[in-house]
């Protein structure tokens, strides 16, 4: 509050609600604390996106190209080469590190991708109900049941080997998960804007001639978003497992180095065999890492945001 | 009164452990049920009645440290070995929980619900545990046809009825009714409560019923206590504790009803200001004095204890205390 | 696997029945077998409609996206022109869509699923012959990890916050985290590799190089090679599993009921055995059900690791070809069965769960 503030001074609505917002924010964050888990995640999703973002400084790209690799094929882990070298004697530590980058990019944007249509989805079918809902649950329900990898991999040939679509397999990748994934947000996100409309203040909205745009974004949406936050980092989570198993069994990009190619690569290169274990259990442990963090912070979140929750 | 009663409390003194600190619900409480007779408990909600209910089953959290003594027919609750604990549970106390709505096991036929306390503390076949089920039904004024149903076909004042002839199963000597009758509408709130009063006459049974509604009080129990921040604040027979209340509380709680068809009622000052103490955050003193219309000097630190204020009435207010002193 | 995990973790007791309210007195009519009939028709309908949408969809995708299919088969062989028109009768192209879906359905209504370029026989003959495989390590690794599962969950959420607790939970979610082919690939090095680990189980396949004679020898043989890529999918199923349950037991103890039954004087075990669990059980079962379509996915990277001759690495195979007939076969199947999946485990709830009966 200012300190020169008199009480006759009216304060805008709009700065009443930001420091609403702040003083709820603190307090959640304080509520947040207190789950270990949560504060471990958080610290590890840190460190991984430090090393996403400073990966370009880090890596020299000529360690990472197979014609300018330096060190020799299958090198155990030295001194020299932390995590020792792949088939064509790149670093594993510098893939790994690419691989961050890559796989937590392509996890985030399937992730915008199934928010975004989810959270419209959901927030069309709750507010406007009758066959608007019908259709847009069913439709979601249908794609829900559907098995994903089977799906996923039919989508991401089709898109492959079509003649004048030429999109890049990351983001053939990013899209298909994207739209795989979102009918499990628009459940939520219907249900919560369900409990949302029977609240007075969208009543009261409506008797003021609110028209739909605007009950929905300005009323429904900023509601309904502290969920969307705690689903969104569950869905990175999915997201990033789902990337990791489709550039697997090679619909990845083999220019780009995830960690989902560097286990194909590890795979195929018969690692297995050599008991070249530097190759193919780093990359395995970075995913594990990662979504463990995502796990715990959404689930901290969810804590958070519906006390019944807490103490489990 | 008889020198056994049915149910005697003393000194009981229930204290939750949680991670913010102790929480004192109940801060030593006495009481006593005889045969054939129903005691009220009344007070706001958070006060600690239902807490007195669930110890006197030990049905409490582990977070829970219990003080004092229960004595169910002469024997301490708070001392029995478990497998005492547990034959004593339905066959000696029963209790109908508040909210029928959730206390019934969705996914079960009420039958075999009521039937399974018949079957774990008596040794008859199912047979017989089902035609005693049949039998309660009857009492209860359902047909024995329904024990095949699910809670879910029975409404509200039915499935209260259900949780009467479950508590009935095994011919307790105590029945305790915590808020028997909040979710029901008014009409079948008077048909459930006028089963628990016959049953109470034929059976003999010894009743507790809690309840924050006064008017349910007044018209089911013989005698009154009136809880506040855990302990009572008054005590007496019904009739006399509402009629002629001692305690500043009482009163504010009785004249908080309204009376249907007192057009000045809307217009005169009644209820109390401010809400109940958090149980960690107890005024000194007399926890009521910071909400109490005729607070004296002395209040904030006076030690309050129930003083008579009548023919079998008693207060735990110093002008109760006063008065008395005056008079003699 | 998106959707599955977002789905774990937000209230898995609260499953997407927002009608939860509570239930108005019905009027006790003798309507009860007619209202179950009426909830199974309609479940059984929405599958069918399901089924068919995903005819459709499966139809479409081939057809309709941009490219000449002919051209797409023909890609990898060097065709005349006369050959790709060839090709194009004989696939129907040539005439109009409506025409193509007629003969398309009619064509599924015999079983045919078309030609597999890549292996030269009909498709459904092909998945016939691969179909076995995947369905015993499915099935094995799927009864195993729901036994454990719920086993674990329940001793878990029952004595929460134990050693037992903490230790499983946290194990679960590991497993959880990490990808089933990864899961897959550590357990090959640790207990089949020669290099770094013990070298007691063979490194893939489902027989040995020179399989032994005998029915009995025959299944020792496969089962000694089932071991390794059971283990991992029963793990993998395993985590989720127990994680669903324990989550749901937890929401069920904290349930009123179980109060009256403890007061009715019932042992601590009888009321979690008798009351607590059977209750938890039905959201848990419908949720294994509706996580067939998770089951399968796992499945198919397992198979690839450990080279098990099932409809996973036959997808692999599939499409790095690409064989589009196959790959779109082989989908069918698994979205038709896990469609099935479904609706058993939706009427599966309505057998058990009194409630839902009647809606």
């Amino acid at each position: 509050m200012t300190a020169d503030a008199t009480p006759a001074v009216r304060r805008s609505a709009r700065s009443i609600v930001w420091t609403r917002r702040r003083r709820a924010f603190a307090r959640n964050w304080k509520e947040y604390r207190r789950n270990r888990e949560g504060l471990i995640g958080l610290v590890m999703l840190a460190f991984f996106a430090f090393l996403a973002l400073a990966g370009p400084w880090l890596v020299d790209p000529e360690t990472t190209a197979v014609i300018t690799a330096p060190g020799r094929p299958f090198e155990p882990p030295s001194s020299q080469f932390w995590l020792g070298t792949d088939e064509f004697g790149r670093p594993i530590l510098a893939l790994l590190i690419e691989g961050a980058r890559v796989s937590l990019m392509v996890g985030l944007i399937a992730t915008v991708f199934s928010i975004v249509i989810g959270t419209v989805v959901g927030i069309m079918a709750g507010h406007f109900g009758g066959w608007t809902d019908t259709v847009l649950m069913r439709v979601s329900d249908w794609l829900l049941v559907l098995p994903f990898l089977p799906l996923a991999i039919v989508l991401l040939v089709i898109l492959q080997s079509s003649s004048w679509l030429q999109i890049s397999p990351v983001t053939a990748i990013a899209i298909v998960v994207g739209i795989t994934s979102w009918p499990a947000t628009a459940r939520l996100i219907r249900s919560q804007t369900l409990a949302v409309k029977s609240r007075p203040y969208l009543e009261r909205a409506r008797a003021l001639g609110a028209g739909h745009w605007h009950q929905m974004s300005r009323h429904i949406l900023p509601n309904v978003m502290p969920l969307v936050l705690a689903n969104t980092t569950l869905t990175v989570a999915g997201a990033v497992l789902a990337e990791t198993t489709l550039s697997f069994i090679g619909l990845g990009d083999p220019l780009r180095h995830s960690w989902g190619t560097t286990l194909d690569g590890a795979f195929g290169s018969g690692a297995i065999s050599i008991g070249a274990w530097w190759y193919l259990i780093p990359p395995g442990v970075a995913i594990v890492l990662v979504v463990l963090a995502f796990t715990w912070v959404g689930h901290a979140l969810e804590t958070v945001l519906n006390p019944r929750l807490q103490g489990r | 009164m008889s020198a056994i009663s049915l149910l005697e409390i003393k000194d009981l003194t229930v204290t939750y452990s949680s991670s913010d600190g102790d929480i004192p619900a109940v801060r030593g409480v006495d009481l006593r049920v005889d045969p054939g007779q129903t005691l009220g408990v009344a007070g706001e909600s958070g006060c600690g009645k239902s807490t007195i209910v669930a110890s006197v089953l030990r049905l409490l959290p582990k977070s829970a440290t219990v003080t004092g003594q229960i004595l169910l027919d002469g024997e301490n609750v708070l001392e029995m070995g478990w497998g005492r604990l547990r034959a004593a549970r339905w066959a000696e106390a029963s209790i109908i929980f508040q909210g029928a709505m959730h206390s019934l096991n969705p996914v079960q036929r009420v039958g075999n619900q009521i039937a399974e306390p018949i079957l774990v503390h008596e040794q008859t076949s199912e047979q017989e545990a089902n035609a005693r089920v049949g039998e309660l039904l009857e009492q209860v004024g359902l047909p024995a046809s329904r024990a095949q149903n699910y809670p879910h076909q029975f409404s509200g004042g039915q499935k209260q009825r259900l949780m009467i002839a479950m508590a009935l199963a095994c011919r307790p000597k105590v029945i305790l009714a915590d808020e028997p009758t909040t979710a029901l509408d008014v009409m079948v709130q008077a048909q459930v409560l006028g089963l628990m009063s016959e049953l109470v006459r034929e059976l003999g049974v010894g009743l507790i019923l809690i309840s924050h509604d006064l008017s349910v009080l007044s018209r089911t129990c013989q005698r009154v206590a009136v809880m506040y921040a855990g302990k009572f604040v008054e005590q007496g027979p019904s009739d006399q504790v509402f009629g002629s209340p001692s305690h500043p509380y009482t009163e504010a709680l009785a004249g908080a009803f309204p009376t249907i068809g007192d057009r000045a009622f809307r217009y005169a000052p009644r209820g109390l200001a401010g809400d109940p103490p958090h149980p960690q955050d107890l005024p000194t003193g007399c926890p009521f004095h910071p909400r109490c219309p005729v607070a004296q000097p002395e209040c904030p630190t006076a030690v309050v204890e129930l003083w008579p204020s009548g023919p079998g009435q008693s207060a735990a207010c110093v002008l109760v205390r006063d008065r008395d002193r005056v008079s003699r | 696997m998106a959707t599955q995990l977002g789905q774990v973790s937000s209230g898995v007791g609260s499953a997407p029945d927002e009608t939860a309210g509570p239930t108005l007195p019905t009027p006790v009519k003798k309507r009860f077998t007619g209202g179950a009939t009426t909830v199974i028709v309609r479940r059984v309908l929405g599958a069918i409609v399901s089924l068919f949408a995903v005819l459709v969809f499966n139809f479409f995708l081939f057809r309709v996206l941009p490219g000449d299919p002919a051209r797409k088969l023909a890609r990898n062989r060097h065709l005349s022109a006369e050959q790709v028109m060839e090709l194009r009768r004989s696939m129907g192209l040539d005439q109009p869509l409506g025409q193509q879906f007629l003969t398309y359905l009619q064509g599924l209504a015999h079983g045919d699923l078309g030609q597999s370029f890549s292996k030269h026989m009909p498709v459904s003959e092909y998945i016939g012959d691969r179909i076995w495989p995947t369905v015993l390590l499915v099935g094995v690794s799927t009864i195993l990890s729901i036994v454990f599962g719920i086993w674990i969950g329940i001793k878990g959420a029952w004595q929460r916050g134990s050693a037992f607790d903490r230790v499983s939970n946290a194990t679960s979610l590991t497993l959880y985290s990490m990808p089933e082919f990864w899961l897959g690939i550590v357990l090959l090095m640790l207990l089949a590799g020669n290099q770094v680990g013990l070298g007691l189980f063979p490194t893939g396949g489902m027989h040995s190089v020179t399989p032994p004679e005998g029915v009995l020898a025959n299944a020792l043989d496969v089962a000694y090679h089932l071991f390794l890529p059971c283990l991992t999918l029963t793990l993998a199923y395993l985590a989720e599993f127990s994680l669903v349950m324990r989550s749901s037991l937890l929401d069920e103890m904290g349930q009123d009921y179980l109060t009256t039954a403890r007061a009715k004087g019932l042992r601590d075990l009888k009321v979690r055995r008798r009351h607590a669990v059977p209750n938890a059980l039905l959201p848990t079962t419908t949720l294994i059900f509706l996580h067939f379509g998770f089951i399968i996915s796992g499945a198919l990277t397992v198979e690839i690791v450990y080279s098990w001759p099932g409809l996973g690495t036959a997808s692999l195979e599939a499409l790095q070809f690409p064989d589009f007939n196959l790959l779109q076969g082989i989908f069918l199947l698994f979205a038709a069965s896990t469609i099935i999946f479904n609706l058993v485990g939706d009427l599966l709830l309505g057998l058990f769960d009194p409630r839902v009966r009647e809606a």
